[in-house]
């Protein structure tokens, strides 16, 4: 399917979505946080897009807000689509967890939830994965310091 | 005595069992938690972190030239292939037309990378199972590639040859003559290994219908590389995203569709006939030309995203970047194929026996600074 395709599509099941194909080789959709499962599970299951492969999913700190990207391709139809999520609130951020859709999500949103410190609800198993139970803050944010060690040029 | 006595008194209970950090299967600083019922295994738990050295916040502090130099110590196997797919990445962002030269020696480089990590995964593969020989035969050729890259790069493991725009300087004079002398000597081996491994019938009983994976749930664990086409799933990006001079060449993409860890063998052991084919079709005709394009000694690269995806000997490889148009990526991420293929391990390990879970683990060729990037 054309990208122009897909965005007609995809729009008419949530009308709030936003798209670009600015600075980017792919369609990106940002989508709010509350809609961010039902448009998932619509992309995974819809006939004419199946999005089945769930080939990146990397946490972002825009500064302001944090959030995920999420990079999906088609085994059937071989198209891709970019979904971005942002969540302002840096405290305490949640998200849903897209791990029941996307066996592979379950590792990494424990990654993202590790470095960026973003909680997936309804996610079976989140713990640090990489770093101790005891660490001190998220690395992968643009806020954290660690004088000892982090070299700052 | 009355067994049933003794029996109904009884009561199991699980039991857990550490697996590493040092253990000779995991190869390398992995940890597993295990979960066993007797021999069963109920549940394998990793716990990574042991090697992590933030290669992603690195990155952010980085220069472009400088992020390649950090990328052969992820999957070390696949170093020249892992420094191919952040060039591209800057190459394709800043749209610089890169010499045909550049193209067919990067991929007939990233095909003897590919050989020379299956030889290795093939020498501990069949170690991890018992048969100590394998290890003496794939490093003896193993060691023959080493030597081409030692000559024309300069390094043996990380090899540091290409740069954004093209390579670090020309092939040495050697390098078709040596290559071709490794591809008639490796025709000769290969067939060895079959001979003496893949039809043994110990091994065939060791893998044969151990450690099943299904097509859908490969898909769904975002396997690549061999344990996804072990199942029927495909996953090359040399197919379906072609790059460098991978347009160029024919070659099958190796298909298994029983999903068992002797499927998963026997496409890598396929694939490196199909890469011997590869570097064949492509060594006697490496173009004329400049070995690599100007570009600014600070590289810049444009507002916006990129992604550019390759295939390692152990699957897809991309490479993420958010760019805000300085001298350093905003943000960089790894999507490394040992991650998602190590997220697969419980799936395919539980109830089977101990035993199982080594052979099973040998066949997903983990690389642990690829997972613990």
């Amino acid at each position: 399917m054309t990208n122009e395709a897909l965005q007609n599509l995809i729009s008419s099941w949530i009308p709030e979505l936003e798209f670009t194909e600015e600075g980017s080789q792919f369609l990106n959709i940002t989508v709010q946080p509350e809609q961010l499962h039902q448009l998932m599970s619509q992309l995974k299951t819809n006939s004419e897009t199946s999005f089945d492969y769930l080939f990146c999913l990397s946490g972002v700190d825009w500064g302001k807000e944090l959030g995920v990207v999420y990079h999906l391709e088609s085994t059937t139809h071989r198209h891709i689509v970019v979904v971005k999520v942002q969540t302002e609130d840096r405290e305490n951020p949640t998200l849903d967890t897209v791990s029941n859709l996307w066996l592979t999500a379950d590792f990494h949103e424990c990654e993202v939830f590790d470095f960026f410190g973003i909680i997936f609800n309804n996610h079976p198993n989140l713990k640090r994965l990489f770093l101790t139970e005891d660490w001190d803050g998220f690395p992968l944010r643009k806020d954290y310091v660690d004088e000892i060690n982090m070299v700052i040029k | 005595m009355d067994t049933n006595i003794a029996t109904s008194n009884l009561k199991s209970e699980d039991y857990f069992i550490n697996m590493g950090p040092q253990h000779p299967a995991t190869h390398g600083v992995l940890r597993l938690l295990l979960t066993i019922d007797g021999e069963i295994i109920k549940k394998v738990e990793p716990d990574l972190g042991y090697i992590h050295r933030s290669i992603e916040k690195m990155c952010e502090r980085d220069s472009y030239q400088q992020i390649v130099h950090l990328t052969d110590r992820m999957d070390y196997l696949s170093s020249h292939i892992n420094n191919e797919a952040v060039c591209l990445t800057v190459e394709n962002a800043l749209q610089l037309e890169i010499p045909e030269r550049v193209k067919v020696i990067r991929t007939i480089i990233g095909e003897l990378t590919r050989i020379a990590s299956h030889t290795l995964w093939w020498g501990v593969m069949g170690m991890d199972v018992g048969a100590l020989t394998t290890y003496f035969y794939g490093f003896r050729d193993r060691e023959l590639i080493n030597d081409i890259f030692e000559e024309t790069c300069g390094a043996r493991l990380t090899m540091n040859y290409n740069i954004p725009g093209g390579l670090m300087f020309d092939i040495h004079p050697n390098f078709v003559k040596r290559t071709k002398e490794f591809i008639a000597h490796f025709k000769t081996k290969l067939p060895e290994y079959d001979r003496l491994l893949t039809g043994n019938v110990i091994f065939q009983k060791r893998m044969k219908g151990v450690g099943i994976l299904t097509k859908e749930d490969a898909i769904s664990f975002g396997a690549s590389g061999p344990v996804g086409r072990g199942s029927g799933y495909s996953c090359d990006v040399r197919k379906h995203h072609p790059y460098s001079a991978l347009d160029k060449v024919t070659f099958k993409e190796v298909l298994r569709t029983e999903g068992d860890s002797l499927a998963r063998y026997e496409v890598r052991i396929q694939e490196m006939w199909e890469s011997m084919s590869i570097i064949e079709q492509l060594i006697d005709n490496i173009p004329e030309g400049d070995v690599q394009v100007a570009t600014n000694a600070v590289i810049k690269l444009p507002k916006g995203e990129f992604y550019q995806k390759v295939e390692t000997a152990r699957g897809e490889l991309g490479v993420y970047v958010i760019s805000t148009g300085t001298k350093n990526p905003y943000r960089l991420k790894f999507r490394s194929p040992g991650f998602s293929n190590l997220s697969l391990l419980n799936h395919i390990a539980v109830g089977g026996k101990i035993g199982d879970l080594v052979a099973s683990m040998a066949t997903l060729d983990i690389v642990v600074p690829d997972i613990d990037r």
